[in-house]
């Protein structure tokens, strides 16, 4: 059966509106993904019906609230191919879950003369973390270069790998530039050099269908609002070996076994890490996120956004004056724009006029604004909602750019 | 379900979409953009800041020859978007030989006039040529365009720093 992708549409309330008077395109889900009717509604049947606080009253409520969360957990691990539902930590967003890497990993491991290495083609999310893990503890951050497309140097990469590095953190999907990175290839070259392998996976999960065993890291992350689920939930994978030898990263409720005046011990995996009330509604609205997006199937979506991302590329050709930054021929659909002689915020403006949604700026990814000797780039990010239409709404509203700053 | 009021108003009607692009990029805008005046520094500045907007990445250098109380030249230099070029430019060309009291002043009635109300008839008398980012009421985020470089020329005649948007 072909890809409906008008009956995905319906099922975004958001997606029926208009942006000074023109349909909307969105063309933003990259930076966060508009919500199904059925996130919206299995937080608002949340607070309806079940809402209590979780891991702590013996009453109905609090019970059902606590199964309801600890469901999506199970989902989560079963949407990364995981089979230990104690290696799925909850976290606030991505960015939470690396740093819990950083401080309570990184941190423990991470000394003077150490290394740390990361790719020129990091989100600030997994790039900042470690820079400032490197500072603290007299350590030395490796950035494996990438080429004019786009392409992570796999060569370099493990040139840089050495008897010193403690860690590696490495985007599965650029947010900037759409390259797929090799992430099986990176982690086999990580294994040989003892090296544990965290993987930035906040751009893959909801476009292709990811399972962690297969890649072979270590360390796995994606934010919950970027695959269709609320924002403030994020999701830590981290092998159970690890994890248990890992000190907590922030303490307090929830992830003790015992607090005396004298000292407190932990609690096991996963609880270790997930102190204080977690965002309860978020969590359940990302568990009614992954089954909708499996519903849908990861492979039909792949597919549909690998054929509008030709079509996106072929429509984007006739503009003239445009340059797409990132050509990596296994590329996600993520189309970073540069035309000449209009700046990237100018474009913005433009194109929300014509209704047509694009994030415009340096996307938290500064060191590969600098190697690719842009100030910013316009960047219009495909997700399984989107079509034929969008990417039209798109193209013709880059004609009007043209024409105001012809 | 009713929408907040100030959404509902910054929602403007499909055919004033084009008119509103036109009233922002105003030929003179594009002009200054194109061809900006009084880039780089001026040989004998004195003064010197920076300015940052941290959202779009924007950097720019404002040089100031202070004498007497009297910005007697100024130039600027950084890449920005169409409207923080033409303002830059628009800006040197508004504040050379005035005193420092007079540019403060303009840029009180330059801030009035980014960030007044659409719906009002603005009052543009004193501003000059600078009378034409009247249409950036109408694109609030682009508030900060307009106004960078006045921020950095006011650091650069108070103490010369680094100042930023966010």
């Amino acid at each position: 059966m072909s890809y409906d992708v008008a009956t995905v549409r319906k099922d975004f309330p958001i997606l029926s509106r208009r942006i000074h008077g023109k349909p909307l395109a969105f063309l933003d889900s990259a930076a966060s993904a508009q919500k199904p009717r059925a996130v919206i509604d299995a937080v608002s049947e949340l607070y309806s019906a079940h809402y209590a606080n979780v891991h702590r009253g013996v009453y109905q409520l609090s019970l059902e609230s606590t199964e309801m969360l600890e469901s999506v957990r199970d989902k989560a691990a079963a949407f990364l191919g995981v089979r230990d539902r104690r290696e799925i930590v909850f976290t606030s967003n991505a960015t939470e879950a690396i740093n819990l890497v950083a401080y309570s990993y990184g941190r423990r491991h991470v000394g003077p003369g150490d290394e740390v290495l990361v790719t020129h083609m990091e989100h600030h999310a997994n790039f900042v973390p470690w820079q400032v893990l490197c500072e603290e503890r007299g350590a030395v951050l490796r950035v494996a270069p990438i080429d004019d497309r786009g392409v992570l140097l796999l060569d370099e990469f493990e040139k840089l790998l050495s008897p010193r590095t403690r860690i590696a953190a490495v985007t599965h999907v650029s947010n900037v530039l759409g390259t797929v990175n090799p992430v099986r290839e990176i982690a086999r070259m990580c294994r040989a050099h003892g090296v544990p392998l965290l993987v930035d996976g906040a751009q893959a999960v909801p476009h292709q269908r990811v399972d962690v065993g297969a890649l072979g890291c270590d360390f796995y992350v994606f934010a919950g609002h970027k695959v269709f689920g609320p924002s403030g939930v994020g999701v830590l994978w981290g092998r159970a070996a690890l994890l248990e030898a890992m000190p907590p990263f922030l303490t307090g409720g929830s992830m003790i076994e015992s607090v005396t005046l004298s000292g407190t011990t932990f609690a096991a995996i996963p609880q270790r890490f997930e102190a204080g009330t977690p965002d309860i509604a978020s969590i359940v609205g990302l568990g009614a996120a992954l089954d909708y997006v499996q519903q849908i199937g990861l492979d039909a979506i792949s597919a549909h956004e690998r054929e509008l991302l030709a079509y996106a590329e072929s429509r984007l050709a006739e503009v003239p004056g445009l340059r797409i930054l990132g050509n990596a021929p296994h590329k996600a659909a993520v189309i970073s724009l540069v035309m000449d002689d209009v700046h990237p915020h100018d474009l913005g403006t433009i194109l929300d006029r014509e209704g047509v949604a694009v994030r415009t700026g340096h996307h938290c990814a500064q060191p590969l604004m600098e190697r690719f000797d842009v100030p910013a780039t316009a960047r219009a990010s495909l997700a399984l909602y989107n079509d034929r239409s969008d990417v039209d709404a798109l193209v013709a509203a880059l004609h009007v750019a043209r024409e105001v700053f012809a | 379900m009713s929408k907040p009021a100030d959404l509902a108003r910054s929602e403007p009607k499909a055919s004033e979409g084009g008119s509103d692009l036109r009233e922002l990029y105003q030929s003179v805008i594009l002009d200054h953009n194109k061809r900006p005046r009084n880039q780089g520094s001026p040989p004998d500045a004195n003064r010197h800041a920076i300015g940052r907007n941290p959202l779009c990445g924007d950097r720019l250098s404002v040089h100031v020859t202070l004498a007497d109380g009297v910005v007697r030249d100024v130039g600027f230099e950084g890449q920005g978007c169409a409207i923080s070029k033409a303002s830059a430019s628009l800006m040197t060309e508004a504040v050379k030989g005035r005193p420092v009291a007079e540019t403060e002043a303009l840029f009180r009635a330059f801030h009035e006039l980014v960030t007044s109300d659409p719906r009002s008839t603005p009052d543009t008398s004193g501003l000059g040529k600078l009378a034409v980012f009247g249409g950036v009421r109408e694109f609030p985020v682009r508030v900060k365009c307009a106004t960078l470089c006045w921020h950095t020329l006011r650091s650069a005649l108070e103490d010369g720093h680094v100042v930023s948007t966010e």
